[in-house]
């Protein structure tokens, strides 16, 4: 029995001295909690590489002030729990400036209170609305809200004249939120949700429940709000069925895999997206244009894969930490108080206008109408 | 008595890890401790269902997330809007519910974690008896079957019920205060005693579990060597140490979730996932199946560098490795596997230990 | 309910069934010649997908898929040569134990090879949107492809089992190994035959549904549960009662949707399994005589 317990301790001794922090006085320090692998690792991974990309490139130019930032990435594979160590590790041990992510907006709720009470800025690379408000000091985030999305497919839908929607979402936590805004920002505009379903992330085959929802004569029009590849599925069965009903899907359709995966069917979707799908498209002047280009050119040239707004996320808070650094140094107050300055600052996302009381700084002309022509993303514009 | 005495250093080792932390100013290590001790809790539970019962299952996790969830959901959501339902005012004079503020800073009319922690534990016991009585008359692979059936069923409800979150799970679990003065939560303030309130609640359960191997059933099984034909012929009740077995662990699976989530402040549907209770079942393998102290080692050692983050993107890889590695060299763990060669050449007085079951039979 | 939502959700019932029904059969194969259920069977239907997906960079479509086949049937060789032949006596739990790991495994290797994004076959005839008409249903040709497949591998499975004397002597290896031995045929090489059969047969799977359900690094995991439940349902070791169980759970899931939510399907089919299970412990076409014989 001792020589096991003796085993035991030698064990976490050993582990003690492997993960000891290292101590590098003069960088700046940055954590990020994403989800590298496990089911949101559509997400996580590109925004891994976008953040590591980043930090060479700001090293290669000499830093933020002449100090060269440190980035410390840490896989949650999704996990709440995972995060919560993470969290209070980099807060703690790493003693990090500010972290970047968590890519999922349940580990962002489980980590918030955390980040409140350390006084550590976090900068989130997670969609819900929730996070940012109520308002916490403390807390950002960097993609748009769900709300202006259901609003930009409200007043399309509007000018289409579809009234009754049936509203599929899947089971990540984009799809929840998507759906809770949707159901209430609805009425607002007039639209009916008269069918609704929640489909598994892991769906491979949807078409029983569009049978179903095609089968109710009273839909018009359908949102697919979705993150996950089986959004596809949703587009590609609609259509097999034989079913030529308008579909509209969210900025999580924002990855021109999913288009691929939907061949023929993906024709004609209608969803609101970042501009980073139409950087080249976008007039010359355009305060995004520059950056956008550079950002794809970037990402696609060292990972050999097509950029998508996901990466973006990563991308806006990175950019937004490297600004607030270079304004207010290495101090998490000053860090904070010149975030919510940040003012008129294009990033992927949109145009970002942070307040003491607005700390997602995205408003409605974030988005664009989009839609998908010969397998390709292209500015819708309303009939 | 005496064979208690083993507990000795194990606390005292509890106590040294504590001190060699606050003297090296490294208490932050505590926070995976502690994490790690709730997981060991299910473990050590999982331990003897498997090693000693004999019963596989991969479903442990819905266990954990019964006792997580509930806790979680019953000390979070509002029950103002039916406050005036007579079962909640009901709870209410009987001094079960308790008042609060939720994000939003509105009023907020929850129940008390000691009640949520009740209503949790029963209703586990619930579920592991209606579970229990026919699924460990099943053998083999339909008992893995089954057992995986009830994790993936937990896992689809709590994934399923905006009740309990969907994909966001539930954040925002106030502590739980045990006794006043003792409070479960995941403050700095509160980290040394939350530490040994997880290593108290884990010693207590191991100290429970060992007077149940010890048992007249649990040394007849031993005894014939796990046959349960044999055990059955002689007039042994193995059923019902079998129902035993698994109903107790599934209560510790479910209070490490209950005190794990008060501890995290929240859970989220990954602790109910099939990839967690495979795990587990992965720390028992490697801890030796019917080898309580085994499973407590490495159920500590590979949650905490699972927790530390040590294994990096290929957590899950380097336990799908270890499960193999363990079970192709080393089927009765990998203190089994070293031990025994030390033992042989130790002298008789030290070799007087009973022989672990082997997975084999 | 219309007979044109009626066939619809048949349609779609009988595709899921087939789907599972063909994972179902190739945990048969295995769990007849050697008492193993293999956990990484749906690992097997994955890598079917995934290298004919890889492979139609290089070749025309039949060689990617063939290529695809045979390269998994090497796996599934290697995996028994490797992990399983010279176990001695393994018991169950052991060996679930080390299934399941070599399912995290080959997982956690597709995701470090091919990442973690979908990919998918193009569709065999037309395209995403092509479909002909029964009843008023709408049907992809894609699902006549997983239908037919299915349906002539096991065909082709019960004429080797019954007509050739290595599908015989894999019976016999099945019926009662020691006796096999004794009439010398070489217990040994029909298990890794069945390894390799059943690899096989995953993979075929695998790429013939790629167009309909997607390929991802993780879609085994849930085809495993999924054949796997329909395998018990059938009864451990029986390759027809497979195909009625699989198109039986196939065509309640594709039902139960006009009835329940979604979000809460999986749940309700499992615990319907759950409950058949406990009423006969056997399997529904499984015999609770030959379950006895069986050492599990």
């Amino acid at each position: 029995m001792k020589k096991m317990l003796g085993k035991t301790v030698c064990a976490f001794v050993a582990a003690c001295l492997l993960s000891a922090p290292s101590v590098w006085a003069e960088n700046i320090k940055v954590g990020a909690l994403l989800a590298v692998t496990g089911p949101a690792s559509f997400l996580g991974g590109p925004e891994a590489r976008t953040l590591e990309m980043m930090v060479e490139q700001v090293n290669a130019k000499g830093g933020i002030n002449g100090q060269k930032v440190e980035l410390l990435v840490k896989d949650t594979a999704g996990n709440p729990e995972k995060a919560i160590s993470f969290a209070k590790q980099l807060l703690e041990e790493d003693k990090v400036l500010a972290v970047l992510g968590p890519s999922s907006s349940g580990e962002t709720m489980s980590i918030k209170k955390i980040f409140e009470d350390a006084k550590t800025p976090l900068i989130s690379c997670a969609a819900a609305e929730v996070i940012v408000n109520p308002l916490a000091s403390w807390v950002f985030k960097t993609p748009q809200n769900d709300s202006l999305a259901a609003i930009k497919i409200f007043m399309e839908m509007n000018k289409q004249g579809i009234s009754k929607v049936a509203v599929l979402v899947d089971n990540s936590g984009f799809g929840k939120a998507g759906k809770e805004q949707l159901e209430k920002i609805a009425p607002e505009y007039k639209i009916e949700v008269v069918e609704a379903e929640v489909y598994d992330t892991k769906a491979t085959d949807l078409s029983a429940v569009i049978a179903k929802i095609k089968a109710n004569p009273a839909v018009q029009g359908v949102i697919n709000w979705s993150i996950v590849p089986a959004q596809s599925i949703v587009v590609k069965n609609i259509r097999q069925a034989g079913w030529q009903v308008p579909i509209f899907q969210s900025h999580g359709f924002g990855n021109i895999k999913y288009v691929e995966a939907a061949g023929a069917a993906a024709e004609g979707v209608i969803f609101p997206a970042g501009r980073l799908l139409m950087a080249d498209l976008l007039p010359d002047g355009h305060p995004q244009k520059a950056l956008l280009m550079q950002y794809v050119k970037d990402y696609e040239g060292k990972y050999k894969e097509t950029a998508s707004t996901f990466g973006g996320h990563g991308y806006d808070a990175f950019m937004i930490f490297e600004k607030a650094v270079a304004i207010g140094g290495n101090d998490k107050e000053k860090v904070r108080t010149s975030i919510e300055g940040l003012k008129n600052l294009p990033g992927t996302g949109g145009v970002y206008n942070f307040s003491a009381t607005d700390h997602n700084g995205l408003a409605l002309d974030a988005f664009e109408m989009m839609t998908v022509k010969d397998g390709k993303f292209v500015p819708y514009t309303s009939k | 008595m005496g064979k208690n005495l083993v507990f000795l250093p194990i606390v005292a080792v509890v106590i040294a890890i504590q001190l060699l932390t606050a003297w090296t100013g490294t208490i932050y290590y505590l926070t995976q401790l502690t994490m790690s001790a709730y997981y060991s809790l299910l473990i050590v539970g999982l331990c003897v269902v498997m090693g000693y019962a004999g019963q596989i299952s991969i479903g442990h996790a819905g266990f954990f997330a019964i006792g997580g969830y509930l806790s979680a959901a019953l000390t979070t959501r509002n029950l103002i809007p039916h406050a005036d339902f007579l079962l909640v005012r009901l709870l209410n004079s009987l001094g079960c519910l308790q008042a609060g503020q939720d994000v939003y800073g509105d009023p907020l009319l929850v129940f008390t974690p000691w009640v949520a922690c009740i209503i949790a534990i029963l209703t586990t016991l619930i579920v592991a008896f209606i579970l229990g009585v026919p699924v460990l008359k099943l053998k083999g692979h339909y008992l893995a079957m089954a057992t995986l059936g009830f994790g993936i069923i937990i896992y689809r409800i709590v994934l399923a019920s905006a009740y309990f979150g969907e994909a966001d799970g539930i954040s925002g679990v106030p502590g739980f205060m045990l006794v006043p003065g003792l409070l479960v939560s995941g403050d700095k303030a509160w980290r040394v005693p939350n530490y040994y309130i997880a290593w108290s609640v884990l010693l207590l359960a191991i100290l429970l579990l060992r007077q149940l191997i010890d048992s007249r059933v649990g040394r007849a099984l031993r005894a014939i060597h796990g046959s349960p034909e044999a055990a059955e012929a002689m007039g042994v009740d193995i059923a019902t140490y079998k129902l035993k077995t698994f109903m107790l662990s599934a209560v510790f699976s479910a209070l490490a979730g209950v005190l794990l989530t008060h501890y995290n402040g929240g859970i989220g549907p990954s602790e109910a996932s099939v990839m967690k209770s495979v795990r587990y079942v992965a720390i028992v393998a490697v801890g030796g199946m019917a080898n309580l102290w085994g499973a407590l080692a490495m159920g500590m050692l590979l949650n905490f560098l699972s927790l530390r983050g040590l294994f990096g993107s290929y957590d899950d890889a380097v336990f799908g490795l270890i499960l193999i590695t363990i079970m192709l060299f080393a089927p009765n763990g990998i203190l089994g596997l070293q031990l025994g060669r030390i033992w042989q050449g130790l002298p008789y007085f030290l070799r007087k230990k009973p022989v672990t079951k082997g997975v084999n039979d | 309910m219309t007979t044109e939502l009626f066939i619809q959700y048949l349609v779609a019932g009988v595709t899921y069934g087939s789907i599972y029904a063909i994972v179902a059969i190739g945990f048969n194969i295995i769990y007849n010649t050697t008492g193993i259920i293999n956990f990484a069977q749906g690992e097997f239907v994955m890598l079917g997908g995934m290298l004919s997906i890889t492979f139609l960079h290089y070749l025309p479509l039949p060689l990617a898929i063939t290529l695809a086949v045979l390269v998994t049937m090497g796996i599934g060789a290697a995996i028994e040569m490797l992990f399983i032949r010279w176990l001695k006596d393994p018991g169950v739990l052991r060996m679930i134990i080390i299934t399941i790991g070599l399912s995290i495994l080959i997982r956690e290797a597709a995701l470090h090879v091919w990442g973690s994004n979908v990919r998918a076959l193009p569709y065999f005839f037309g395209n995403e949107i092509s479909t002909f008409a029964i009843f008023g249903a709408r049907v992809s040709p894609q699902v006549l492809w997983v239908i037919g497949t299915c349906g002539l591998m096991v065909v082709a499975l019960n004429i080797f089992f019954q007509a050739t004397s290595i599908g015989r002597e894999m019976r016999a290896c099945a019926a009662n190994r020691v006796a096999a031995l004794l009439c010398g045929i070489d217990t040994r090489n029909m298990v890794t035959l069945s390894f390799v059969l059943s690899a096989g047969i995953g993979a075929l799977a695998g790429a013939v549904m790629s167009p309909i359900t997607y390929t991802q690094y993780d879609n085994g995991t849930g085809l495993a549960i999924k054949g796997f439940t329909v395998a018990i349902l059938g009864g451990l070791g029986n390759s027809l009662g497979a195909v009625a169980a699989g198109l039986l759970l196939g065509i309640i899931e594709a039902f139960s949707v006009s009835v329940v939510p979604l979000a809460f399907q999986d749940a309700i089919a499992i615990s319907i399994l759950l409950i058949i299970l406990f009423v006969r412990p056997y399997g529904l076409f499984g015999s609770s005589a030959m379950a006895g014989l069986k050492e599990f």
